[in-house]
């Protein structure tokens, strides 16, 4: 009792052929896709890689990237086939392929899927690169002359402008680090001196925050610094303190970010996930009609398709015998029926040369 | 004697048609991709009229969509001329118009030359242009609670932020501005009195910049006050400091942003203007080719085409008699209306 059987006659068999042709090369071309996606992510986390504590969250795109150029591999192969599955002379030659390949496909579309179910996954694991990078960047956002740091200044600032984000979760933790280099600072003047003494550990902490977190929707000339008393500053009321800086934390707008690029990127993954299953189910009548079509032996008649051919269970069942047989093959058998001639010949010819030796 | 005489059989003609046609519809996309410069030119013009003082020209962009659309049609017509060409019925149609068509083809390559030529122009009365609207764009910087004026500071900051511009000419000319508004200026404390009046127009003038003139590559924090006081910060010479604040005045980020436009479009123009001439010479080939055959009724016959039908100094002679004639014309008919009077 096969599971999802078809009766195909030679012109449907042509026709499907055709169609499936069509279809691999329509894949190839998703399969581009799939590819120049996965590259404009990769492109997209490089970009702010210095504000990330780790580089896992890059094995994303670099499956869409593999996944993709299989794709057009395994598409454009199966292009060929389906092409000369029209024609019964020429589907011999690609009879023994056809199997592995259908496999092949199968595991495949599972890759892809995979992959789109991933872009949804990394969010978390996202969150918490983005946390532990940004509070790195920010306390050696003072070190410019240290080299490999150098550039975590500018890369922040450039940040906070382009993002309209300000600290990690909000302005307020950069009063909790020394963003201000020691070079920059007059250690003999009391003020820095007691604000240095202020802290357990010495270091040179302010209310204030950089020029990068200001906002220029503000209606009055950025204040950065004594932000946490509102009455050393003229009519520093409420509104104005509201509008002055970037009220959203980097980490918040960076994942915003990411998320909207993933999940457009994963709707599109599983889209083609669908079309190349549709394939694939398309692949297995053809290759299963042309099988019979051979069994039978007559080009011209009509064939049967199915996706398996026997019900589910069975084909379950008789997999999971032929795994278990694939393991038994080395194990000694102590069935009296199994004909083991050679073996026995052997052991026989060998136990006499012994006793030769032995006696001579 | 014509001009660069070249021998016809049908064969060739047949080529010459394919080809003149072919390259007219390359002409056509050609057109659009003017009409679409234009368009984008003004879109960017738009975007920033606001440091233009709304004043800028739009004379540019609009010539540029216009010749755009005149090429669009021009080629289209002419494409389809030369597919007709190979059918003699349906040439004979076009036949008549087809002298005046390349007349007008040919001032309109004249057009667009001079097109071309204005895009490198431009530049000029544009310099005038955004010096004066920066200059009042950063005048009314302050004004952020005027109606109509309430964006300004909001599009200078951001542009001094997108172009890494300072100012107009550099960044002193912040100096010579009120850009505090008065609504936050404590008129009871001594310094800001003392600021106040220690200049003739009664304004806070002070040596500090708004912080979008801040440079990111700074290696210190941005110094955005006292900035030409070297003891109000440690270890500070504002002679010597490179990266503080960017350098580059707006008038000149900006003007070079548009120059590159107006560069880039100019010598698209160029290029277009002398694929225009090609297929225009081309159509003069295929219309002398036709017109020359030794017997019309026979289409396999030989024929020569040439690109005038005399030399260009006759050409031109006869260019300025027929000029003359229609001045002269006008003259004799009035001469001959009075006569008629007189003896009426």
């Amino acid at each position: 009792m096969s599971v999802g059987k078809v009766t195909f006659t030679k012109v449907e068999r042509e026709k499907l052929a055709e169609v499936l042709w069509l279809l691999n090369w329509i894949s190839v071309v998703t399969g581009a896709i799939l590819l120049g996606m996965g590259l404009f992510l990769k492109m997209e986390i490089q970009k702010w890689q210095e504000v990330m504590s780790e580089q896992g969250v890059l094995y994303v795109p670099h499956m869409l990237i593999t996944t993709g150029l299989a794709a057009c591999g395994i598409n454009f192969l199966g292009g060929k086939i389906c092409l000369d599955c029209a024609d019964t002379n020429k589907f011999l030659r690609w009879k023994l392929v056809m199997m592995p390949y259908v496999i092949c496909t199968f595991f495949f579309t599972a890759c892809i899927l995979a992959g789109a179910l991933m872009c949804y996954s990394i969010r978390s694991q996202l969150e918490e690169s983005l946390f532990l990078g940004l509070r790195h960047s920010m306390r050696y956002y003072k070190d410019t002359d240290t080299p490999g740091r150098c550039y975590l200044k500018r890369t922040l600032d450039l940040l906070q402008i382009q993002f309209q984000c300000c600290g990690n979760t909000g302005y307020q933790d950069w009063f909790q680090i020394q963003w201000i280099s020691s070079r920059y600072l007059d250690l003999r003047s009391v003020a820095v001196v007691d604000r240095l003494r202020n802290n357990v550990e010495g270091k040179f902490l302010m209310d204030s925050v950089p020029f990068s977190c200001c906002s220029p929707l503000s209606p009055r000339p950025c204040i950065q610094q004594q932000l946490n008393r509102p009455l050393a500053h003229f009519n520093f009321d409420q509104q104005s303190q509201h509008l002055n800086l970037w009220r959203r934390g980097c980490r918040q707008a960076l994942l915003d970010h990411y998320t909207v690029i993933m999940q457009s990127i994963s709707l599109v993954v599983l889209l083609i996930w669908l079309f190349e299953l549709l394939v694939l189910t398309g692949v297995r009548y053809l290759q299963t009609a042309m099988e019979n079509v051979i069994r039978v032996g007559d080009p011209e008649s009509e064939s049967e398709g199915w996706i398996l051919e026997n019900s589910l269970a069975e084909t379950a069942r008789s997999n999971f015998n032929i795994i278990k047989n694939l393991g038994k093959c080395y194990q000694v058998d102590d069935d009296p029926n199994i004909d083991v001639p050679a073996m026995m010949a052997e052991q026989e010819i060998k136990s006499e040369q012994v006793q030769v030796q032995r006696t001579s | 004697m014509a001009l660069m005489v070249v021998k016809f059989d049908l064969k060739k003609r047949v080529k010459l048609a394919q080809t003149v046609w072919f390259m007219y519809w390359f002409a056509v996309l050609a057109g659009i991709l003017v009409l679409s410069m234009g368009l984008f030119f003004k879109i960017e013009l738009r975007k920033r009229s606001e440091l233009m003082d709304n004043n800028e020209s739009h004379f540019l962009p609009n010539l540029l969509i216009l010749m755009g659309l005149i090429a669009c049609g021009i080629n289209a017509f002419g494409g389809k001329v030369c597919y007709d060409s190979l059918d003699p019925v349906k040439f004979a149609k076009w036949k008549p118009m087809l002298k005046y068509f390349l007349v007008f083809c040919v001032c309109f390559n004249g057009l667009l030359l001079l097109t071309s030529l204005l895009c490198f122009l431009m530049r000029i009365p544009l310099q005038f242009t955004l010096a004066e609207g920066i200059k009042n764009g950063m005048k009314y910087y302050k004004d952020t609670d005027t109606p109509g004026r309430c964006y300004m500071k909001r599009t200078l900051d951001l542009m001094q932020m997108e172009f890494r511009c300072c100012g107009n000419d550099n960044f002193r000319d912040w100096f010579e501005i009120q850009w505090v508004s008065n609504r936050y200026l404590d008129f009871s404390s001594k310094e800001v009195k003392d600021r106040i009046g220690s200049n003739v127009d009664g304004q806070y003038l002070m040596d500090g910049v708004p912080f979008s003139c801040c440079n990111p590559t700074s290696p210190r924090p941005c110094i955005q006050y006292q900035m030409t006081n070297n003891s109000a910060h440690y270890s500070y010479d504002h002679y010597t400091e490179e990266l503080n604040v960017w350098k580059k005045g707006c008038r000149d980020a900006l003007l070079s942003y548009y120059g590159g436009i107006m560069n880039t479009i100019g010598a698209l123009v160029v290029l277009v203007t002398m694929l225009e001439v090609a297929v225009t010479v081309g159509l003069q080939y295929v219309n002398s080719s036709l017109s020359t055959l030794v017997n019309p009724e026979e289409v396999e016959s030989e024929s020569e085409g040439y690109l005038l039908e005399k030399t260009v100094k006759e050409t031109f002679t006869d260019i300025m008699a027929k000029m003359k004639a229609m001045g002269k014309g006008g003259k004799v008919e009035e001469g001959g209306e009075e006569a008629v009077a007189t003896v009426s």
